[in-house]
């Protein structure tokens, strides 16, 4: 089943890539996709870290609210380096996910967001840095944190 | 209509000129590593961000199109990893950013 999504994922990447679609092209395609999907199920990487197929149903809609915060904290950020009125912070926050992915798409929606930055992770502690103390506080208020949650499926 | 296009091509293309200018003058004004990190991420989501989302609007709806959205896409998921491994490698060679330090830091 897994292997199954995966080819056909490769195989669109495949067919939106080249835009060629003869029947030689698309031969080659099909059978380099079916090589990549044996070599992977081989070295055992299709589970639910190498293909988090339960994310998809809700990363658009989470994609779309990360958008507009990367938006926001952009012209906050470039507010704090023409002011140049900069106070920065270090601070620990806890990740609440269950599983590595989830932590590493927090860690990365931090980091995303101008402002603040993910500096050392151990376990489920993020050490983060931040701007000002207004990135600080929207980081530890956990609204991302909770929206990763809902993303893994809580 | 291709006026248009072209006037929303243009601000987009403004706009992201603009927060790369801003994101350089960080870089160099702003005291230490951790903090021109910041000024680094500006450029590479704002920059980037804008200019794929001018030439969306002048390629129209083709395989072209596709193309610019998988940059963004790569560009995307590749921005916070080198983000991260710039202050991670600083913090591991005993660095410590400026600024205060709220509650125990790992």
């Amino acid at each position: 089943m897994k292997s199954l999504s995966l080819f056909l994922i490769l195989l669109g990447l495949w067919l939106l890539m080249s835009g060629h679609y003869s029947l030689l092209i698309i031969s080659l395609g099909v059978i380099s996709c079916a090589f990549c999907v044996y070599v992977t199920k081989r070295a055992k990487l299709i589970d639910n870290e190498g293909l988090p197929l339960y994310f998809f149903p809700r990363i658009f809609n989470y994609l779309i609210w990360l958008f507009k915060e990367i938006f926001i904290s952009n012209i906050n950020t470039a507010k704090v380096i023409i002011s140049g009125k900069i106070e920065p912070e270090t601070f620990t926050v806890k990740a609440s996910q269950s599983n590595d992915v989830a932590r590493v798409t927090y860690a990365n929606s931090i980091t995303l967001t101008p402002g603040t930055v993910t500096t050392k992770i151990k376990d489920n502690m993020f050490e983060v840095h931040a701007l000002n103390s207004d990135f600080g506080d929207d980081v530890r208020s956990n609204v991302m944190d909770k929206k990763v949650r809902w993303l893994e499926g809580d | 209509m291709d006026l248009v296009l072209d006037i929303i091509t243009g601000i987009c293309f403004f706009v992201g000129s603009l927060s790369i200018i801003i994101g350089a003058c960080g870089l160099i004004k702003l005291p230490d590593v951790f903090s021109r990190i910041h000024a680094a991420g500006m450029i590479d989501t704002g920059g980037t961000a804008f200019f794929l989302l001018g030439m969306i609007f002048q390629t129209g709806w083709s395989l072209i199109t596709v193309k610019l959205i998988l940059i963004g896409i790569f560009i995307f998921f590749t921005s916070p990893v080198t983000s991260h491994v710039t202050a991670n490698l600083a913090r591991q060679k005993n660095l410590m950013p400026l600024g205060k330090k709220i509650g125990k830091i790992l």
